[in-house]
């Protein structure tokens, strides 16, 4: 599948790049969706005995191509949320020199990035790079709640159920955008939603 | 002087109004009849007498209900008030410098008894007399960064400094102009400021960076910022838009002389001495269009400068759609005439209105 390239953005907005394999006594690949293509791309025999895989496939069909890959460990999680504790649990584990691989949504990326930091590892030894969908994982600025894979600007607030414009505008901490109210000056003039980089 | 403190609301029947003191001393900000953004810093020594330049911390009339507005903001939301675990020195550090400048140079106000670390400190603007132990953070009603600014007027992010940069660490923020800390806390100084237009192109973020990076203990600086709010609404934040942001469209030609104010932010930094963190207020001054045009130089050059702001700065600080309806009005005070260099009103020397 080709890669999808963001246009240039404000400078809250993180920037992705493409895995490498690097040197390293040991290797945590995260991972979902479209991401295990990216994972296929650099995987070496010599690299996957030293790799543990995270994968979580939301209905792709990439799980078995990565198990076979013969990785040291391999987990397939049915969701972020279920899998977080095990990565947490994982980085606790790493040693000095961890190389750690993000791929796929933002979401997964922007989180996963999150409890690497946490964890002390040292953002150059964190790569990432953004497969499949161009969903945003967005925070609603006026309830806090966070909507997962918002693909339409303006979106619906799935916890307050305002309409919410998609800003550039992005948070680490978070690991989220932010939407604003869009008819605050105009209530009910809410434009059709369309695509994000439509 | 004694200051006389108003009973007024920034919110739902807007009471608030300034006095001719509070006008005179407005911190217009316009030096000339143009803006654009620059680095536009100097040192924080001082001003002239009864100018909003002239104490480290200002305090004006508005200050008893300005932290009466700040109480119910935070009672409404409590993450406008966050600190992130390695900040609480910088804190101890900001309540110390504002408990020693506000002493000494308001000393009828407020006063601080220090024994030892047995510290006594008392407001009587708020009614506060309290003896705690400085550093001790048990015997404080809040955090100490907290504590000191329920009681100062003004928002103040508190910077850690690290890797050459500026991270947002710390902040009291219930009087902004338009931007979230609880989305914006952790951010570096390029991050935070990546929704501003055109500055970045113009290199004045690295330029402010290196300078403020830069700033040493007893030498603070300050600048001006400005941008316009429609009521004396001081919780203009983005948490609360969808319900304040209707308020821009009840603009009419008739009230817009009161209902339209300039919003004017003094801004200055102090580098802190134990933390070494940098602590940035942001102090919040409105002035109504009305009251502003009681100054002929003001009038001339407000209506020039809105007339000629670039549609970007105009988008940016929320007023394109009404630029237009404030043009008509400010056209009025400007007869053409030149206007004298600097901020300050000259009303001794610029002629009247002549239209
Ligand atoms: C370290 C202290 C500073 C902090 C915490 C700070 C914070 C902020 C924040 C939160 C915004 C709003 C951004 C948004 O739209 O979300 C802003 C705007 C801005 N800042 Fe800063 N800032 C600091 C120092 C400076 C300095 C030294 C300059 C000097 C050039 C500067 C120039 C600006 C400008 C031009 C804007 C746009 C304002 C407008 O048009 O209304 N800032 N700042």
């Amino acid at each position: 599948m080709s890669k999808f390239e963001f246009p240039p953005s404000i400078k809250s907005r993180p920037v992705y790049g493409t895995l490498e394999a690097r040197p390293g006594k040991a290797h945590l690949m995260i991972a979902d969706a479209d991401g295990a293509e990216a994972i296929l791309g650099i995987a070496t025999p010599d690299l996957m005995a030293k790799t543990h895989i995270i994968y979580i496939p939301r209905g792709a069909a990439f799980a078995d191509d990565l198990r076979a890959l013969n990785p040291a460990q391999f987990y397939e999680g049915p969701s972020y949320a279920a899998s977080v504790s095990r990565i947490r649990r994982v980085l606790q584990d790493a040693h000095m020199g961890l190389q750690v691989y993000l791929t796929g949504t933002e979401g997964l990326m922007g989180q996963a990035q999150n409890e690497a930091m946490m964890a002390g590892i040292p953002h150059t030894a964190i790569q990432t790079e953004h497969r499949g969908s161009v969903a945003r994982r967005m925070q609603c600025v006026h309830c806090k709640g966070i909507t997962e894979d918002v693909e339409t600007d303006p979106f619906q607030c799935s916890h307050c159920g305002l309409n919410l414009f998609v800003r550039d505008h992005y948070s680490r901490r978070l690991a989220a955008y932010q939407g604003v109210c869009i008819d605050a000056e105009d209530p009910g003039n809410v434009p059709a939603p369309k695509g994000i980089y439509e | 002087m004694t200051i006389q403190f108003n009973d007024e609301t920034f919110r739902d029947d807007y009471s608030f109004r300034n006095s001719d003191w509070a006008i005179k001393r407005f911190p217009f900000p316009f030096h000339e009849d143009s803006y654009m953004y620059a680095v536009n810093m100097e040192q924080h020594r001082g001003g002239p007498e009864g100018s909003v330049y002239e104490k480290r911390f200002d305090v004006d009339e508005h200050y008893v209900s300005e932290m009466r507005d700040r109480a119910m903001v935070l009672a409404d939301d409590p993450l406008r008030c966050q600190s992130l675990p390695h900040m609480t020195l910088a804190g101890w550090d900001l309540l110390e410098l504002i408990m020693v400048s506000k002493s000494e140079d308001y000393p009828d106000l407020f006063e601080l008894h220090r024994d030892g670390d047995t510290w006594r400190w008392v407001n009587k603007p708020l009614g506060i007399d309290d003896t705690f132990t400085f550093l001790d953070d048990t015997t404080l009603p809040y955090g100490p960064m907290e504590y000191i600014t329920r009681q100062t007027q003004g928002d103040f992010c508190v910077l850690d400094q690290r890797d050459n940069n500026l991270w947002m660490d710390a902040g009291m923020v219930t009087t902004q102009a338009d931007w979230s800390l609880d989305f914006d806390i952790g951010m570096n100084f390029f991050e935070w400021h990546a929704p501003v237009p055109l500055a970045h192109e113009k290199g004045i973020f690295k330029r402010a960076l290196k300078f403020l990076l830069n700033i040493q203990q007893g030498a603070p600086a300050r600048r001006l910022n400005w941008t316009m709010t429609v009521n004396p609404l001081l919780d203009t934040s983005p948490e609360n838009y969808h319900k304040w942001g209707i308020q821009k469209t009840t603009l009419t030609p008739e009230n817009i002389g009161a209902k339209q104010h300039l919003r004017v932010e003094l801004q200055t930094f102090f580098r802190l001495p134990r933390s070494n963190a940098l602590v940035f207020p942001i102090r919040c001054y409105l002035c109504s269009f009305q009251d502003l045009m009681t100054m002929p130089k003001w009038g001339r050059r407000l209506h020039r400068v809105v007339r000629d702001l670039p549609d970007e700065l105009a988008t940016y600080k929320g007023f394109i759609d009404n630029r237009p309806m404030m043009l008509d009005y400010l056209s009025q005070f400007d007869d053409g005439l030149p206007t004298s260099p600097g901020v300050w009103p000259d009303l001794e020397t610029e002629p009247p209105l002549a239209k």
